[in-house]
């Protein structure tokens, strides 16, 4: 079935974008995107080590899999901005994964800062997707601002509880006019299809498949379980009912 | 003259540029950004970029992340 992703103009068949962070090493990352059969992947823009080996960069050229800098461990407007730009410059994209988190904590994001960013980074021309908090008005506030797309969080990062406030969630996709994917929280295969199946686009995920106990196998499971849910979603899942209604005629 | 790169103070003799500083840290071809003080300067204009005596020079790249 032809159902591509759309964002920002470009087209994807894959519908689950994956982070590298947290992946042990380069090998098993390497093993583990294959599986997913993710076609766009976030990086972090860190200082230079001199004494680091291997690049996740060469990584993502070798599989032809399209790079997404983040603005990770930014607190302000201005530190996300400017991060931002050192990846269009780096990278040669201007997409973004627009992320400015109000304390170590929780990782959650700052929702003055991150409209604020979002609408400097959108003026500057970048493509912006948004790591958001399940609300929302902020979503509308940032597809008014002109982002691509607004990724709301199912949980807070790393935490793998799930999807926290599914109605939330599935607001967002009624009145979004842009790409709703779901971004940070997902645990486990069947987390993911339940974001497909609220009618998010898409998921983005990391720590579910990095810190897995195989994080092939993982991946593999989050590319099944996000095709599935978007079948599901698609299909349209049948009213709940009180009382049961036998599948089997009653005559004959 | 003393530059800062990516938080470290370096003591460098006179006439250095930012493609010189990079350098110190990475050959890589591709992939790596700079900020002297703050902007962004692109990688075609390292070269002509003379550094200044207590520049803070920033030197990134992607890591594993995301």
């Amino acid at each position: 079935m032809d159902d591509p992703l759309i964002i920002g103009g470009e087209k994807f068949t894959s519908r689950l974008i994956m982070g590298t962070g947290g992946a042990p090493s380069l090998d098993v990352l390497d093993r583990a995107l294959a599986a997913s059969g993710t076609e766009l992947t976030t990086v972090a823009m860190r200082r230079v080590d001199p004494t680091s080996a291997g690049s996740v960069l060469t990584l993502l050229a070798d599989r032809g899999i399209r790079v997404l800098p983040n603005t990770a461990g930014c607190y302000t407007a201005t530190e996300a901005v400017r991060v931002a730009a050192m990846a269009r410059e780096a990278l040669g994209t201007s997409w973004v994964k627009l992320e400015v988190i109000a304390d170590e904590r929780t990782l959650l994001p700052d929702p003055v800062e991150l409209l604020a960013a979002a609408e400097q980074l959108v003026a500057d021309g970048f493509t912006v997707l948004p790591y958001t908090s399940d609300d929302p008005v902020l979503a509308r506030r940032l597809e008014q601002a002109g982002c691509a797309a607004v990724m709301p969080l199912g949980a807070p990062i790393g935490s793998g509880l799930g999807i926290r406030n599914p109605h939330n969630i599935e607001l967002m996709v009624e009145s979004a006019g842009v790409p709703v994917i779901l971004d940070a929280g997902i645990g486990t295969a069947s987390d993911a299809a339940i974001a497909m199946e609220l009618g998010c686009a898409a998921v983005l995920l990391a720590t579910s498949v990095t810190r897995a106990r195989s994080p092939e196998l993982m991946a593999e499971a989050m590319r099944l379980a996000v095709a599935a849910g978007r079948l599901a979603f698609l299909g349209g899942r049948v009213p709940r009912r009180h009382l049961a209604r036998a599948s089997s005629p009653p005559a004959g | 003259m003393q530059v800062t790169i990516n938080g470290r103070a370096h003591q460098l003799v006179g006439g250095v540029s930012l493609a010189q500083a990079v350098a110190l840290l990475t050959s890589a071809p591709s992939g790596v950004a700079a900020a002297v003080n703050g902007a962004v300067v692109p990688r075609a204009a390292w070269v002509s970029t003379a550094l200044a005596e207590n520049d803070e020079v920033e030197v990134l790249t992607a890591v594993q992340g995301g």
